[in-house]
């Protein structure tokens, strides 16, 4: 029974690394242009873990088939270096591997969000609500018009709360259901929930940060590549959490300025 | 049932000087020398009410330390934190307690000192518990009265963060001084039966201390964030 | 001799009652941990079905639901609330009344005092009123389901607002939610009776020449874990209070103002929404250490008899587990990376959380090492055990991803944290309590288990639990979000199939356990009898004059102790094991030469 045990061990490792080496499943394509170091550290971790996660099961079944089999007569036998090889192991090994992976994906974490948003990235609001979200656009004049809570009614799609009849700054925002931006422009997205906790993902953009109830919160990112992408909340936030999901749109430039415009005339 | 294991022969007993590879745990350290000289535990531990209250206290402090925390991210996080008088009466209330302190330590020295060999004259432990148990009840009684004071100016539980920790804190160290309380009791009828134990006077004692500490804490807390 | 004057010395319970229901005798008061924890197990299992049958065929009709919940199963398909609802309870129940009761809780009364040599716990009435206390609690959680819109549907994590700012957020959102807080709030009072007994057993009531390194393995991971039950279920009560009254109360320290939910402006001002966020996970960390520390004292114990050896060094693994446990403080930020919070919180919180990898893997070479040159023995005990390493190696491994801020981006709410946590928690302690089981089943009850039909079980839930939680880390990195009643954006449409395989090997393996179950009650009745000291182990609980042990422990003779718990591996003599009772002169093997 031991070295059937063993052999199940080693077969069930190494089937579970196939499908990671051969990225059967796998991160979606990375389009944006701070994700390069995420997708380098997730290949080092992997193959730091997998070695770990190989090595240990492998070890721990030959240990069983090995030592399982009667011996008698034998004596118990310690492990060469004893248990202080062990601890002088595990710290190196495992103690240097972990700081490594720590600074350097500590340097790509400051790289996102420990960075400002550029001058000219174009301010994008985005409010999340139980199941939705919303995006707002500036509009010709720049700025966002004050959000009324108090007016928030998606009976009558007021989703922002505006009150485009007393403030100018509202009249020309664009409210739409879908998020469009132009390819390898810098967007900086002010997120604010409209009730509880949710959470902004877009996998291929390598973003993803929650939404705060009482706190207005910022991310920037670049996209490179044209395509629709899906925005999908990561937070538990209701019974329609599942289906809280929005379209993103990267799109040339050109493109973009047609799908303003559009959206302008439909407010 | 154990195994009969034959000892091994005395000239094969031998204290390995071998580098440790087995650390600690290996033959010799811990091993009974023939003479039988046990591995040292304390002849006497120390009783469990003992480690017990302290045990209590720290899991009580750990609550508490999650409110004072709470109450300091609640106060940063938003702005409608309004100061308020804290009601004079806490201060008198304080003042109940500390003295309930000193009659306790008074009690219980006296009765140490019974146990201990030496009778004091007019020693009457039993009179100052009652006379703690007192102080006791009136500090909760004028807690009462503080909570009456504030909800007469329209400050209730819901009406501002500041309050809501108000009511919060001293009702939660109100519920634990009363949990003292009944601790106080159950000691003057132990007292009574005389199957009072040394022990468990220490341990209620301290706890009825840590009350003390605790509200002056919890009162400077008040103080300097309300 | 050790003083024990201050222990009242309690003649033996003659009543029904008094043995069986409101004893104060710890091992009666372990057995019905134990239950609880079985019962709770099989709640929390089934749900577990409902909801994987739900993700793999997401319209389909689950025969009989509706009897379960009208409301939340119309036509007998569940509803996604429903599914939200189950996943609470499942969550909740799980971590709180299976991982925290059944090694802790269960084991942990029954044989500490025994370990140590005592007659029973100092406060055997808290002890007593621990137990009720917890049951309680578990009534007041199942209640939950029984209101007129179910219990809770905001996972058993309860962020704010969503769990703050009432039933407007949803179904069960109302009563569900203060149930389930009063509910936590009193279990919490429970687990800290337990602690107070099991850390003054530990400290105050050993025997003579029972030195702190002379506690075996599954004592020093019951003693540190109720210390961090102390302060972590110390944290979690007032937090669930504040909770409480967020909704009763009309305070505001979780709900922020100027939200809107149906269309209305909610009256909350000025609450914290990360607030509950940290005061929830500076427990929620330490809880899941609370979950693998005795497992991991129980799984040690087991092997070292298993193994006829003496861990490679005892000291450096107490060690390890206490590095663990302090830790298990500094790490808690690791859940919030991308909550919003600091970023430098984020980069702050992510280094202890990779260093505690160290005293792991610590742990995970130390067991290694003591399986070279050891005299294995394979019995369905000492399989779990090991099986127990192999899982918590796999549950332990995808924390390198987690513990980084960076890769947290892509991970963070998806069945990669799903697939870590069941691995390290639902399996790997799981197989830490089926491990104590088959080892410690014959001491409790005289009775041995059946071994052929405990090696069945654990060669299907070997096989089922990676057949299980290995595809969950697959679903993660392809961006399977979690916590989704079904899987209607595009980029998940591929991997409904391996839904549905992890659906069929989770009923295929939740199937299993009906063998354990079997074995459990078959063998209590007409087991083969065991003797006194099945498994020729060394420790205390071992030396008991009876099996199962008398009223007190010991007979009336408190046992002295001459030396470490795991004398195993004697050289120069004819047995190769002696008893921590035993006066005979030993001397442990250490290499060969």
């Amino acid at each position: 029974m031991a070295k059937l045990f063993a052999i199940t061990i080693i077969i069930i490792a190494i089937g579970s690394a196939i499908p990671i080496v051969q990225h059967t499943w796998w991160l979606s394509e990375d389009i944006s242009t701070h994700g390069h170091p995420i997708d380098e550290q997730m290949s080092e971790t992997m193959a730091e873990a997998g070695i770990s996660f190989l090595a240990s099961q492998i070890l721990l079944a030959i240990f069983i088939w090995q030592y399982s089999k009667p011996r008698p007569g034998e004596k118990i036998k310690n492990f060469p270096g004893g248990a202080g090889g062990l601890v002088i192991a595990a710290f190196l090994l495992v103690g240097t591997e972990v700081l490594a992976l720590g600074a350097f994906g500590a340097k790509a974490w400051a790289s996102i969000y420990l960075t400002p948003p550029a001058a000219n990235a174009i301010p994008i609001q985005v409010q999340a609500g139980q199941f939705a979200f919303y995006f707002r656009y500036p509009g010709p004049d720049g700025t966002f018009g004050p959000v009324h809570p108090e007016m928030i009614s998606e009976a009558n799609q007021n989703f922002f709360g505006l009150d485009t009849d007393h403030d100018a700054d509202a009249k020309d925002d664009i409210v739409a259901a879908e998020m469009a931006i132009p390819v390898n422009r810098e967007i900086h997205l002010l997120m604010h929930s409209k009730d509880v906790g949710h959470s902004f993902h877009v996998p291929e953009l390598r973003v993803h940060q929650d939404f705060v109830p009482g706190l207005d919160l910022s991310i920037h990112f670049t996209a490179t590549k044209v395509g629709k992408y899906e925005i999908v909340c990561t937070q538990l936030c209701g019974l329609g959490h599942y289906n809280m999901k929005a379209y993103l749109y990267v799109m040339s430039q050109d493109d973009f300025d047609n799908w303003l415009k559009k959206e302008a005339a439909l407010q | 049932m154990a195994t009969t294991v034959q000892p091994p022969k005395i000239e094969e007993r031998r204290r390995p000087n071998r580098p440790s590879t087995d650390s600690g745990n290996g033959g010799g350290r811990n091993s009974v020398p023939a003479e039988g000289n046990l591995r040292a535990v304390k002849e006497h531990a120390p009783p469990p009410a003992s480690t017990g209250i302290w045990v209590g206290l720290a899991a009580i402090g750990m609550t508490f330390l999650a409110l004072t925390s709470a109450l300091v991210v609640r106060k940063g996080s938003a702005l409608d934190w309004r100061h308020f008088t804290l009601p004079s009466i806490l201060y008198f209330n304080t003042l109940l307690l500390l003295a309930s302190s000193v009659t306790l330590e008074v009690a219980r020295r006296q009765v140490a000192g019974f146990m201990g060999g030496s009778r004091g004259k007019d020693a009457n432990p039993a009179r100052w518990l009652y006379v703690t148990l007192a102080f006791g009840l009136m500090f909760v009684a004028g807690q009462y009265i503080a909570w009456r004071q504030l909800s007469a100016q329209g400050l209730y539980l819901a009406t501002n963060p500041s309050s809501s920790f108000f009511y919060v804190l001293t009702a939660a160290h109100a519920l634990h001084v009363f949990g003292g309380l009944g601790g106080l009791i159950r000691v003057i009828h132990k007292l009574k039966q005389l199957t009072l134990r040394r022990s468990t006077l220490d341990a209620t004692s301290r706890y009825w201390h840590f009350m003390d500490v605790l509200w002056i804490y919890l009162l400077w807390l008040l103080w300097a964030k309300l | 001799m050790h003083d024990m004057s201050h222990v009242a010395h309690h003649a033996p319970p003659t009543s029904f009652i008094r043995k069986h229901v409101f004893s104060i005798d710890h091992k009666v008061i372990g057995k019905q941990y134990y239950g609880l924890a079985l019962a709770a197990v099989l709640i929390g299992m089934f749900l577990s079905w409902l909801m994987r049958i739900h993700l793999g065929w997401t319209n389909f009709a689950i025969p009989g639901l509706h009897w379960l919940s009208a409301n939340g199963a119309p036509g007998d398909v569940m509803t996604p609330e429903y599914y939200l609802q189950l996943m609470t309870m499942h969550g909740t129940i799980m971590v709180f009344f299976v991982l925290t009761t059944a090694p802790f809780a269960a084991f942990g009364n029954y044989f500490l005092p025994i370990q140590v040599g005592a007659e029973d716990m100092p406060f055997p009435h808290f002890n007593m009123m621990s137990f009720w206390v917890t049951f309680v609690a578990f009534l007041v959680m199942v209640a939950s389901f029984f209101t007129a819109d179910g219990p809770t549907l905001g996972g058993w994590t309860q962020y704010a607002p969503l769990s703050a700012v009432g039933a407007v957020s949803g179904p069960g959102q109302g009563m569900g939610v203060v149930l389930w807080a009063a509910s936590i709030a009193i279990f919490c009072v429970g687990q800290l009776f337990g602690s107070l007994n099991f850390i003054t057993t530990t400290l105050d009531m050993r025997t003579k020449g029972m030195s702190l390194w002379r506690l075996p393995l599954s004592t020093w991971g019951w003693f540190i874990t109720s210390i961090m039950g102390l302060t972590a279920f110390a944290v979690l009560m007032p937090a669930c209070i504040l909770l409480i009254l967020d909704h009763v109360a009309g305070t505001s320290f979780f709900v922020a103002s100027n939200l809107v939910l149906n269309d209305q402006l909610q009256p909350h001002s000025g609450g914290s929404t990360l607030l509950w966020q940290h005061l929830f996970w500076f427990f929620g960390h330490p809880e899941v250490y609370i979950a693998i520390l005795p497992a991991m004292g129980i799984v040690s114990h087991v092997l070292v008899a298993n193994m006829r050896r003496p861990m490679l060094s005892h000291r450096v693994l107490v060690y390890s587990m206490g590095a663990l446990a302090v830790l298990s403080y500094m790490v808690y930020g690791h859940h919030m990376f991308v909550s919003g919070m600091n970023p430098i919180s984020s980069i702050a919180f992510s280094f202890p959380t990779l260093i505690i990898t160290i005293p792991s893997t610590i742990i995970v070479l130390i067991w290694l090492g003591s399986l070279y040159g050891s005299r294995l023995r394979i019995n369905t005990a000492s399989l779990f055990a090991l099986g127990m390493i192999s899982m918590f190696i796999s549950g332990g491994v995808s924390g390198f991803f987690l513990a980084q801020p960076s890769l947290d981006i892509m991970l963070h709410a998806t069945y990669f944290v799903v697939g870590h946590f069941h691995l390290v928690m639902a399996v790997a302690a799981i197989f830490g309590i089926f491990s104590g089981t088959y080892f410690w089943f014959p001491k409790m009850y005289g009775r041995m288990m059946n071994e052929t039909i405990g090696k069945i079980h654990f060669w299907l839930t070997f096989v089922g639990a990676y057949c299980i939680f290995m595809p969950f880390h697959y679903l993660g990195l392809a961006g399977n979000i979690r916590r989704y009643q079904a899987f209607v954006d595009d980029y998940l449409q591929p991997l409904i199939p391996v839904h549905r395989f992890i659906t069929v090997a989770a009923l295929a393996t939740g199937a299993a356990q009906l063998l354990f179950l079997y074995n459990l009650i078959h063998s209590r009745f007409w087991g083969e009898p065991a003797p006194d000291n099945p498994w020729e182990a060394t420790s205390l609980e071992w030396s008991t004059p009876t099996t199962p042990p008398p009223y007190d422990n010991f007979g009336g003779k408190l046992p002295v102790v001459y030396h470490d718990p795991y004398q195993y591996g004697i050289e120069g003599s004819t047995g190769d094991y002696v008893m921590q009772t035993s006066p005979e002169q030993i001397k442990t093997v250490g290499d060969e030469a």
